[in-house]
């Protein structure tokens, strides 16, 4: 089963929302959409769903081209952020809706919504409304509704955005299980980057209704191709500062050097941006190379057993994530610590060319 | 350590003086007018629950209650269901919208006695546009001063222009509140409309009809202004409602015990069926 989009755009009363986007999506792995609020996450599920026109290009589903097919008969299924459920039905009956309206037979709908219930853990609420229930169960609803169709593509627009923090891991652990093996393109769309990394398989970086990479998680994640792509990607904000290159040496407008290594030490000298994840800037010295940088601690957060701080160096503020408690001063001027081998070099385009 | 006192009670004060002044002096009024018999010159006479007796077993009374069940009766079967279809066939977005809003509105910003007259006027058979163009141009024989049919389908037709824009005006706002997501969801599950009407739209307006119905009913059943200026309660008394009699029976004959006995009688009807209503309506809700 793919989901394959060739050159598809989208476009609303003359404001383009998705610009022409070729891409082939997968069984059998989470393909997910990465891009903050507004990057088109949502367009372009919209899209291949049916559910808004193509302004142009082509949509095929296992080959076939459903670009003028309705939604009904795509056979996908849809799972919003906002817990969607019938509000009259019982929970039997919302998981079934898409089953009745297929016309299947009393004996093979029951089983599979017994079975869509069981995964989903709704067994004992099947007789119940959705307001009735949680937020987590009414999403599970939703979810067994999804699973229960064996719709040809699955589309999942941030289903955990509305949840509290404990039953999003725990349904975030639950769903590359829900999906495996049933065959569907399974589409997840996020802001969240650690949920990309979570969710693993392919992952396609939008930003502006354009996907600007895509290609395995990890992959993505270790080589983001542009620099929007690298900030996309990396939560807290990747740190970005404009270097100009002497030599093989990089100079921050700080006055902060150091020595360039590999492909880097091979570009032409001019101007560049470099980018290095926060992880990679640290309160203490790990190896002699490591490059001082001073600044004042503006904000501090601790967040399980990470600590952040975002320091102001010159013009650029800086983030730096360290494991365990560190007990940063806020006002204090601190020594922060880079390891420029991890770091990425853009050219003012925007492009990585190191 | 706590302090305790009764402190609290003043700060009830405000409210309680408010409602005494608003209902429950004007109320004892009624109730204190409708167990006695006065003959003016503030003498009054004890007459227990005659009065009561005397209008409950009035065949006047049983008539104009019967006139105005069933006048409130046409009212929420033709305003409540002619409201949603218009909200829902009522553009969700666009320049229309304000367009389509207002126009609901007017009919509601005519005050109410504007409205019966200018009814009064359309309607008069020869020389009403509406009366004229019905008896001269269609042919038909109407004449609501005249008679009973013609009176009623005048009332009620007005009634309908006058208010369905309350309808119409509540389920819109309870149908754009309904998000997008739930269309989408039927559209991926290829409800058909009707569908989507009864199991999304409908629930999703549920709270605002059982207003809609509500304000319709207790408005329709206390109805005066209108049909009074339009029809005065005639010809004869058809269609004299029952606050048309109660005023008739109140200042027309100045009969203030059965006017206040049968105030209140008409005012427990209302609320009891106001609570049928709302108690039937949201009892899905209480589970």
């Amino acid at each position: 089963m793919t989901v394959e989009l060739q050159e598809a755009s989208k476009v609303v009363r003359g404001i383009t929302h998705i610009k022409p986007t070729s891409l082939v999506l997968e069984t059998g792995h989470f393909n997910v959409l990465l891009g903050q609020t507004g990057a088109g996450k949502t367009s372009l599920i919209k899209l291949m769903a049916g559910l808004d026109p193509l302004a142009s290009g082509k949509i095929f589903m296992d080959g076939q081209d459903v670009s003028r097919l309705s939604t009904q008969k795509r056979n996908i299924s849809l799972v919003h952020q906002f817990f969607v459920n019938y509000p009259q039905m019982t929970v039997f009956d919302n998981i079934a809706s898409p089953l009745r309206v297929a016309g299947m037979a009393k004996s093979e709908l029951e089983a599979r919504v017994q079975e869509a219930a069981d995964i989903l853990q709704l067994g004992p609420m099947l007789n119940r409304r959705p307001q009735e229930l949680s937020g987590g169960q009414q999403q599970r609803c939703a979810l067994a509704r999804a699973i229960a169709k064996e719709s040809r593509a699955v589309f999942l627009d941030e289903p955990l955005a509305n949840l509290d923090y404990k039953l999003r891991e725990e349904l975030r652990e639950q769903l590359p299980e829900l999906f495996a093996g049933r065959g569907a393109v399974v589409v997840y769309a996020t802001s969240e980057p650690e949920e990309a990394l979570l969710l693993g398989g392919h992952t396609a970086l939008m930003d502006g209704g354009v996907v600007t990479q895509f290609g395995p998680t990890a992959e993505i994640y270790r080589h983001p191709t542009t620099l929007t792509a690298a900030r996309v990607f990396s939560d807290p904000p990747i740190n970005a500062a404009q270097i100009t290159k002497t030599g093989t040496q990089a100079r921050l407008a700080t006055g902060v050097t150091w020595q360039m290594s590999g492909a880097a030490a091979n570009l032409s000298d001019g101007t560049y941006t470099v980018a290095i994840r926060p992880h990679h800037v640290l309160p203490v010295q790990n190896a002699p190379q490591d490059v001082a940088l001073n600044g004042i601690v503006q904000v501090t957060e601790l967040s399980g057993s990470e600590s952040s701080a975002h320091f102001q160096m010159g013009q650029d503020g800086w983030v730096s994530l360290t494991h365990g408690v560190h007990p940063y001063q806020v006002g204090e001027d601190h020594r922060f610590y880079m390891d420029t081998s991890k770091a990425f070099y853009f050219a003012p385009d925007g492009s990585l060319v190191a | 350590m706590k302090t305790e006192n009764q402190r609290a009670w003043f700060f009830v004060l405000p409210v309680l003086a408010l409602v005494a002044f608003n209902a429950l002096i004007p109320i004892m009024t009624v109730v204190n007018y409708s167990v006695q018999e006065t003959f003016g010159n503030n003498v009054f006479f004890w007459q227990g629950l005659d009065w009561f007796e005397q209008i409950l077993r009035s065949e006047r009374f049983h008539a104009a209650l019967g006139r105005q069940f069933l006048f409130t009766f046409l009212i929420l079967i033709i305003e409540v269901p002619l409201g949603i279809i218009v909200a829902l066939s009522m553009p969700r977005q666009g320049m229309w919208v304000p367009v389509c809003l207002v126009t609901m509105a007017l009919p509601m910003l005519i005050p109410w006695n504007v409205v019966g007259s200018m009814w009064n006027i359309f309607t008069l058979p020869n020389i009403g546009l509406l009366g004229y163009f019905l008896n001269d141009v269609v042919g038909l024989n109407y004449d609501m001063t005249q008679q009973p049919i013609s009176a009623w389908v005048t009332i009620v037709v007005m009634d309908v222009w006058h208010w369905t824009s309350l309808v119409v005006l509540l389920s819109y706002a309870g149908l754009v509140s309904i998000p997008d997501a739930y269309y989408q969801a039927a559209k991926i599950d290829g409800a058909s409309p009707w569908k989507v009407f009864r199991y999304i739209q409908l629930p999703k307006m549920k709270t605002v009809l059982t207003i809609a119905v509500l304000l319709r009913f207790m408005d329709s059943f206390n109805i005066y202004t209108e049909p009074f200026v339009l029809t005065g309660g005639g010809p004869g008394n058809s269609t004299t409602l029952l606050s048309i009699d109660l005023v008739k029976i109140a200042l027309g004959q100045f009969d203030l015990g059965p006017a206040a006995a049968m105030s209140l009688i008409y005012f427990a009807i209302t609320l009891l069926v106001s609570w049928l209503f709302y108690t039937l309506m949201t009892k899905d809700d209480a589970q």
